[in-house]
């Protein structure tokens, strides 16, 4: 198996509070330095809460954020530059909020030949070629090409959104909460459409949700985040079923699944740690029935624990 | 654009001043066709000739000069010379306004300082100063003009285009390849346009004054050219004698400004899309009932709350969507029904109109009953649907950051809203908030109630939101997606907590939700909502373990339930029918795999069989023996 996404040590700081002049009088670490890869073929799912940075993670992956630290290599070469279009060609983004991520002011047909003509330098008649290939396997009539994003359902417009990052022809999809904004019913229309194209064009994806049931259902390996870092990675099928990360386990139970009693899986305070003030030790200290006194001093980091699994904590659930 | 012309055109006052300004603007064009005198020869020998006098119609100047002629052609130049400096200020201040909004950070600190530089000083002292600096004429005041204006625009636009800057299209955009030289030009100055539009059309006025009052002062127009502001000036000199030299310059800048002000107000209004959509106005203080038959009004009912047969429509202009058609629903003390159902599925209006709160217009409610112990709420006078509300039926919605006022401490808004219902002390009122954030569980209640609603948690928020519910005891609590905005972590928290207290108070519960694990957590019924009409209705258990309806069926087969690992998701095709055009018979019918000609002919009833319900032909269980 080939990497297609290798990330190393990737980080983003924020300055916050400018001073009138000079520097800023805080920082607040969106994403600690985080090392991920990402096979040729495979589905990686990100999870985790709002506030995670699972979307500043995303930003960075398409160029349309530079890292504060941190490399990012796609197929094995590197990117370096902060540039979207030079990204644009290799790694594209399915947008959250289908409707917003359209211009209201352009048809259908202006949006979808920007990548087309812009990365690809193809003339009107490959364009129009490309564009009937690109909606035919995502289930879109030719006929939508002549119309405004606002005459679309939020499920149509989310095939648009991924008719465009096809259209780009990039290998690696990173979908940031693709179908958060849809209706259950167009949810599955959605997520079964995008396995089918990862088998027909090969693609590789990253899908970032904050819904463990649907993350579980596409990926093949999850990643969970919290407070900015990596707490454990898994194979999907084994990651939720038996957590090692004490985080993981109240995600897990939390999840509303049918059957299962009524109970608040975590007894007191809930509240995330203030960014601007991080603690020293690890971040899910002061929610964990585990922690002790080295938690709350020094930061547990991310070290293999099975055959295909990794986690970030100094006394780990056990094993089934 | 002809939609904008109606819009143009509903607007009277707006409608009149397009006319008059119409015919000015077509009398200057037409200015040197016409057959004048020269507005520039002098004939001192018919000084201040009176309007009407022989050859010349308004009469004519202190040296003699037909007033007509000088009036169309000071028009034609004050009309060009406004304009021209609306042009030149529009373009120039978007354009600092775009590229400073576009690229932020110094470029925008640099350009918006600039601009504030500019807004200074008093901008009539800027106009001289500028005039002054280059010398009087008229161009050199139409510079003047339009560089005091350039602030007004570059402010306005550049607010717009931050927030544009945001949007994902534009970072869509920049993945497309685009320059962003090529994002501003085609992604961003598309969507600023209407607002340049806007602005232009509510200030050329303000510089046709501002020139005209350049002229005046005699640091415009250089005689003997006339615009409106030098024949004002010229002419203050005989002011009182006679008057009609300047009182006909005077009126026709008063026409012009006024027409423009009024059609740059409707054009304001017509293109802005907040206005178009109602937003302004008012909804009432409760939803508009036209209900055919009047159901009685009281009759004993054997639910705490019940619905019966409510229909609630939408009419706007000539389309009606019939967004919950003939629901009926109950609830016991203690019990908690959840509502499940898509978007557009007529859930939340269902429950807004309970207490009439759908917005009217374009709200009304049809028909039906909501009956409260039996007796109906729907057409209830004001006052005593007033009372009930918060008081015996209270709502928690799904975003407590727009539910709570930003500006109120979350404590004096709980105080607020028991003090609505009762006479209430200060001291009594306080200690009250803090037991009902207590009972919510929010740790150290007695600083968090003079906490501010940003100040908190989203989860926190929520539980202010139930504690504000909670304030008067009520016996019924709508909740409307309460915890669709939340963490899953926070939404366990949430609904462990609705459930202990609805076990505690006895709280009869209307849980709206999209999702079924929820609902099969929280409620001992369920009602299965689709196109604004009950499917399939019973208790929780036997719903989901054995759906009747198909919808049901399909629909929980389409939502990943953890811990069952990778897979294909079962999608139901196509899309949810528009509820003004509802098709006949099943609205479901055409999505449904076990659909026959005969789903399609007539309304399908709700069949009852025990404690469950199903409105289809063709069931996928016979529901009548399992409740047996």
């Amino acid at each position: 198996m080939s990497i297609a996404l290798q990330v190393t040590d990737l980080s983003k700081t924020f300055p916050v509070g400018k001073k009138l002049f000079g520097g800023a009088r805080g920082s607040v670490k969106a994403v600690h330095p985080m090392t991920l890869s990402v096979e040729t073929g495979e589905t990686l799912g990100i999870v985790g809460e709002s506030g995670c940075g699972k979307s500043t993670l995303a930003r960075m992956l398409v160029g349309l954020l530079p890292p504060t630290t941190g490399t990012i290599e796609i197929e094995g070469a590197a990117l370096d530059t902060a540039d979207p279009a030079a990204f644009g060609k290799r790694i594209q983004y399915v947008f959250q909020d289908p409707i917003s991520s359209l211009n209201p002011r352009k048809t259908i047909r202006q949006i979808m030949e920007a990548p087309l003509r812009l990365l690809h330098g193809m003339d009107r008649a490959a364009r129009e070629e490309r564009i009937r290939e690109i909606f035919d396997s995502v289930n879109l009539r030719a006929d939508f090409l002549d119309r405004y994003p606002h005459e679309f359902s939020g499920g149509q417009a989310q095939r648009i959104g991924i008719a465009r990052a096809l259209a780009a022809q990039a290998r690696i999809l990173i979908l940031d909460e693709p179908v958060s904004a849809l209706d259950v019913s167009v949810q599955a229309q959605v997520l079964n459409l995008l396995a089918d194209l990862k088998r027909e064009f090969g693609l590789t994806y990253l899908f970032i949700s904050h819904d463990l049931a649907v993350v579980e259902a596409v990926s093949d390996r999850i990643a969970v985040l919290y407070f900015g870092s990596v707490v454990e990675e898994g194979r999907a099928e084994e990651i939720f079923a038996h957590p090692r990360h004490p985080y993981t386990k109240l995600l897990a139970d939390s999840a509303p699944v049918v059957g299962r009693p009524l109970r608040d899986p975590e007894t007191g305070q809930a509240e995330l740690p203030n960014p601007l003030d991080p603690p020293p030790g690890c971040a899910f200290a002061k929610r964990c029935p585990y922690a002790t006194e080295k938690c709350r001093a020094t930061a547990p980091v991310l070290e293999q624990i099975g055959p295909d699994q990794r986690v970030a904590c100094f006394h780990p659930l056990p094993a089934r | 654009m002809s939609a904008f012309l109606k819009l143009l055109a509903r607007n009277r006052l707006a409608l009149g001043g397009l006319i008059v300004m119409g015919l000015v603007v077509a009398l200057a064009l037409i200015t040197p066709l016409l057959p004048l005198a020269d507005p520039d020869v002098t004939n001192t020998a018919d000084r201040y000739l009176r309007p009407l006098s022989d050859g010349h119609l308004l009469g004519t100047d202190q040296l003699g000069r037909d007033l007509l002629s000088r009036l169309l052609w000071g028009t034609r130049l004050s009309l060009g010379v406004g304009a021209a400096a609306a042009i030149f200020a529009a373009v120039s201040g978007a354009a600092v306004g775009i590229v400073a909004g576009y690229f932020g950070g110094r470029t925008d600190n640099l350009l918006m300082r600039g601009v504030d530089m500019l807004m200074a000083f008093p901008y009539i002292l800027l106009a001289l100063a500028i005039v002054a600096a280059l010398g009087p004429g008229l161009v050199n005041a139409l510079i003047a003009v339009a560089v005091v204006n350039i602030p007004f625009f570059a402010r306005n636009i550049r607010g717009i285009t931050v927030g544009l800057a945001h949007k994902e299209f534009v970072d869509a955009a920049k993945l497309a390849g685009m320059s962003h030289a090529r994002i501003i030009l085609s992604e961003i100055l598309p969507n600023v346009v209407p607002v340049i539009v806007i602005a232009m059309s509510t200030t050329i006025g303000w510089m046709i004054l501002e020139t005209a009052g350049l002229s005046f002062l005699g640091l415009g127009s250089q005689p003997p050219q006339a615009d409106l502001g030098s024949m004002l000036g010229e002419a203050r000199s005989a002011l009182i004698t006679n008057p009609h030299v300047s009182v006909i310059p005077g009126f026709m800048i008063l026409v012009i400004v006024m027409s423009i002000n009024l059609l740059g107000d409707g054009v304001r209004d017509a293109l802005d899309p907040r206005l178009k959509s109602g937003a302004l106005s008012r909804p009432m203080a409760a939803t508009r009932v036209d209900r055919r038959t009047r159901p009685d009004r009281e009759i004993p009912t054997e639910g705490l709350l019940s619905l019966e047969d409510l229909h609630t429509q939408f009419h706007v202009k000539n389309r009606v969507y019939k967004a919950v058609s003939g629901v009926s629903l109950s609830v016991k003390p203690g019990e908690c029904l959840g509502v499940i159902g898509e978007s557009g599925s007529g859930k939340s209006v269902t429950a807004l109109s309970i207490m009439g709160l759908v917005a009217s217009p374009p709200g009304v409610i049809t028909g039906g009953a909501a009956r409260l112990e039996g007796r109906d709420m729907i057409g209830a006078p004001y006052p005593e649907l007033r009372s009930l509300r918060g008081r015996r039926v209270a709502y928690i919605f799904q975003d407590p950051l727009a539910t709570l006022h930003p500006l109120y401490k979350v404590g004096d808004q709980l105080i607020e809203a028991i003090s609505c219902h009762r006479p209430i002390s200060k001291a009594e009122g306080r200690a009250k908030a803090i037991e009902l954030l207590k009972s919510v569980r929010i740790p150290n209640a007695e600083s968090r109630i003079d906490s501010y609603p940003h100040e908190m948690s989203g989860g926190m928020r929520q539980r202010v939101g139930i504690a504000m519910a909670l304030a008067n005891d009520p016996d019924v609590i709508i909740a409307d997606e309460p915890t669709t905005a939340l963490d899953v972590t926070v939404q366990a928290q949430i609904l462990s907590l609705l459930d202990d207290l609805r076990r505690e108070r006895g709280l009869a519960i209307v849980f709206i939700t999209h999702d079924f694990g929820v609902v099969g957590q929280l409620c001992d019924r369920v009602a299965v909502m689709y196109a604004g009409r009950i499917v399939e209705q019973g208790p929780t258990r036997p719903v989901l373990d054995a759906p009747a309806h198909p919808y049901t069926a399909r629909l929980i087969a389409c939502v990943p339930e953890l811990g069952e690992g990778k897979r294909k998701l079962e999608a139901i095709p196509g899309l949810p029918p528009s509820v003004d055009d509802l098709p006949k018979g099943c609205a479901f019918a055409d999505r449904c795999v076990k659909v026959q000609a005969g789903c399609m002919v007539n309304d399908i009833p709700l069949e009852r069989a025990g404690a469950r319900a199903v409105r289809c032909l063709h069931p996928e269980t016979e529901i009548a023996e399992e409740t047996a």
